[in-house]
């Protein structure tokens, strides 16, 4: 009965939905699937991109003077970690190749740590941001800010808080992506803790593997964009 | 003795199919079936598709007479609006997608089902989703801005409900990204043994490069509609002015997915029209490869040509000088799909059965639109019809008289496969003539009103218009007759049609080798293919020879 019942479960388990005919084309239609749906990741992404620089492009100075008042160092250590996160998202499927279920487990627990230590670092920024009354909105202020390389020449208010209107939604929306691909790590933690992945069968790694690492390249481009404008020593 | 015998002759085993292997409501609420979704699909567009209606009936009665006495002025502004994003967000964009895309996708290249079976589910739980918030944004009180939300009018003025209705849209859209993310993922892993790219019915062509449209477009639509919520809630600044931010970037960022969006529309019924047109004229369709990369190239250009929304909004005129000419470069595909088209009937044995009616419609009717969106994108042109009725009429004619005759010819045309049912053809017959009369007579008065000077969005307009608008609204009365038709007739088939026939219209395609209606995973074995897309040669000559040895 209970030798039926996993042969059962073998043919139409995870590994092999009932609709494909192999596993080899069920995983390459998931990571297919995982593929498009990060390009319409690009794609709202892409949006504010396309807003951030147009307003960059006019009201260069506007944004140089507001981005100096972020905190490069944190959005630098910032960076170290996201980068991190990424190498032990790769060790962690690496583990689930070569079946190293404590190494995979272990590697799980990093990336999430890292994960939890940006958001940490984000927030810190966030409080600054509240406290100095840059968070755009009625008590909104960013009076006599000198523009970086122009001696005498104070940021337009409005300009600069344009700025900090995209800084947040673009951080913001990214550390929303974070706490989602937090989400996603802890089930693919309580997976791994079960023992279903084997070097057969671990696509939801990758997939999950595939989502954090968009994430990072996110911050990749926004950390110079937001926090490296025209930034002298 | 004897009778029950005969009894148990005469009476038709019932065949387990897709309808009858289970029931009770969970039996459909958690489906993962794509049959099933899709006719989830088609109950509840077809509801909006109602909403949507009323709506556009007390427009028409408000222009019946030259004064607003009908509503008021803020009222007719919110029917207008409402009448808009229920069409575009919640029937046109889901319509042939999510319905007939839905049910033929996997049929049409032999798959068991979608590639995600739970991720189809999941749109139309998100559709749902979308589609109580707006019902119950419009109930409290609705939106006035028109469905295109122009700031700085949507973040810094109106009073009415722009974040609720921006976030069902929003919802709304990530269910049109699943489906298309389906779409994509399942013509590329799950095609049958034998189905190669150029042996694809051109429904599935088009409904890859809708899909195309869908993944890479609407995201930029949500990400709008998250800074124009963020504008409304916060007073950021982005798009207002006074702010020192620019609300023509709103327009960029809003036409760069709503124009596409016309073409999620129109793509999907011109992959209809390739197959009703093949069928009823028993040939093979002319120029194929032509057709099918049409399509591709229509989705292409479409992401190109947005800015012609805005000639008159302050873009500098070599940017509208740039966009004019991308935007003649879409007649080109379009003409390269209706000229094939008629190639295809020349010659053909061509029956005049419903499908083909709207088919014929669906030609004529696209053909005008297309060819007044080529006024459209003349500068000259523009700046005299711009806002006026021209473009209503304009567009009404590819989204009505393109995209919803080509549904319902598709709704015809699959309706044996998907219910089982034959519908009653007279009615059809005559529901598709009705349509096409009450269409052309609702919509096209419009083109003369806009040309001579009427502005749309006004609920009261002089005198000497009023001829014009009352056949306009006796026009929209007759179509509505020819909508209501259907919905009684496939409803009554349901129970008292006659049973189809597995393949009803000896048509070519995968779809025509399941059972009526099929079995839950389609195919009783994976179809292995071994011919071209539309061979109607075959087909018949394969009958001519069969006769012959009977007779």
């Amino acid at each position: 009965m209970s030798v039926q019942t996993s042969v059962h479960q073998d043919l139409h388990g995870p590994e092999l939905l009932h609709h494909f005919a192999d596993p080899q084309q069920q995983r390459n239609a998931v990571s297919l699937g995982m593929w498009i749906f990060l390009a319409t990741e690009v794609m709202f992404f892409g949006g504010l991109f396309c807003a951030y620089l147009i307003y960059r492009g006019w009201f260069f100075g506007d944004f140089a003077a507001a981005s100096k008042s972020i905190n490069a160092a944190l959005g630098g250590t910032n960076t170290a970690v996201l980068i991190c996160s990424s190498l032990t998202v790769v060790l962690a499927i690496w583990a689930a190749q070569t079946s190293r279920r404590m190494l995979l487990i272990a590697m799980l627990v990093l990336t999430m740590i890292f994960g939890l230590a940006f958001l940490g670092i984000k927030g810190i920024e966030y409080r600054d941001k509240f406290e100095e009354h840059h968070v755009p909105g009625a008590s909104f202020s960013f009076d006599h800010e000198p523009i970086p390389g122009h001696p005498g020449q104070y940021a337009n208010p409005q300009h600069a808080q344009i700025f900090f209107a995209l800084y947040f939604i673009m951080t913001g929306l990214h550390a929303l992506h974070m706490i989602v691909g937090l989400g996603l790590f802890t089930w693919l933690l309580v997976m791994a803790w079960k023992g279903r992945f084997t070097p057969a069968y671990h696509t939801p790694l990758e997939i999950g593997g595939l989502y954090w690492h968009f994430v990072d390249i996110v911050w990749i481009y926004l950390f110079p964009l937001l926090y490296l404008i025209d930034r002298h020593p | 003795m004897s009778m029950a015998i005969a009894n148990a002759i005469v009476q038709p085993v019932e065949r387990e199919d897709y309808l009858n292997k289970e029931h009770g409501i969970g039996s459909w609420l958690f489906t993962t079936d794509h049959k099933r979704i899709a006719l989830l699909y088609l109950i509840s567009i077809t509801i909006f598709f109602f909403i949507g209606g009323f709506f556009a009936l007390l427009i028409r009665l408000e222009l019946l007479t030259p004064a607003g006495d009908l509503v008021q002025a803020d009222t007719y502004n919110k029917l207008f609006t409402q009448h808009g994003m229920v069409m575009v967000f919640f029937f046109l964009i889901p319509s042939i997608p999510a319905v007939l895309g839905n049910f033929l996708v996997p049929m049409m290249i032999g798959a068991k089902d979608l590639a995600f079976p739970r991720v189809n589910l999941l749109s139309w739980y998100l559709y749902i989703i979308g589609a109580i918030m707006m019902l119950h944004c419009m109930l409290t009180g609705g939106v006035d801005t028109g469905w295109t939300f122009y700031t700085p009018f949507s973040t810094a003025f109106t009073n009415t409900k722009i974040v609720e209705a921006g976030l069902a849209i929003f919802v709304a859209g990530f269910s049109s990204i699943l489906t298309g993310l389906n779409f994509v993922v399942t013509i590329h892993r799950m095609r049958a043994p034998g189905m190669t790219w150029s042996r694809l019915p051109l429904f599935i062509w088009a409904h890859y490069a809708t899909s195309v449209i869908q993944i890479l477009g609407t995201p930029v639509i949500a990400i709008t509609i998250v800074l124009v919520a963020a504008e409304r809630a916060l007073h950021l600044g982005i798009f207002d002015p006074r702010l020192g931010g620019d609300p023509l970037l709103f327009q960029h960022l809003f036409w760069f997915y709503s124009h596409p969006a016309v073409y999620i529309m129109i793509l999907p019924s011109m992959g209809i029209i390739s197959e009703i047109i093949a069928c009823f004229s028993r040939k093979r369709i002319f120029g194929y490869h032509f057709v099918a990369l049409s399509s591709m190239a229509i989705a292409v250009f479409g992401f190109i040509v947005w800015a012609h929304h805005m000639f008159v909004a302050g873009i500098s005129l070599y940017a509208a000088l740039v966009f004019s000419l991308l935007s003649y470069s879409v007649a080109v595909p379009s003409a390269v799909k209706v000229f094939n088209w008629t190639a295809t009937l020349y010659k053909g044995s061509i029956h005049y059965d419903a499908p083909m009616l709207y088919a014929f419609g669906f030609l004529g009717l696209f053909t005008i639109g297309g060819l007044t969106g080529l006024f459209l994108a003349a500068l000259g042109i523009d700046v005299h019809v711009t806002d006026t009725y021209f473009v209503v009429a304009h567009f009404h004619y590819i989204m009505v008289g393109g995209a919803l005759m080509a549904y319902l010819g598709g709704m015809h045309f699959w309706w044996p496969k998907i219910s089982g049912r034959l519908y009653p053809e007279g009615w059809a017959r005559l529901a598709a003539l009705i349509v096409f009369i009450g269409f052309n007579l609702t919509f096209f008065p419009q083109f003369i009103l806009g040309y001579v000077g009427m502005p749309r969005r006004y609920y009261q307009y002089p005198a000497e218009f009023q001829v014009l608008n009352v056949l306009s609204t006796a026009g929209a009365t007759v179509l509505g007759v020819g909508y209501l038709l259907p919905m009684i007739y496939f409803l009554w088939s349901m129970r008292y049609g006659k049973r189809a026939p597995d393949n009803p219209w000896q048509a070519a395609g995968l779809e025509w080798k399941t059972q009526s209606p099929p079995t839950t995973f389609n195919f009783e074995e994976e179809p292995v293919v071994t011919w071209e897309a539309y061979n109607y040669d075959e087909i018949d000559a394969g009958q001519k020879q069969e006769v012959k040895v009977v007779g």
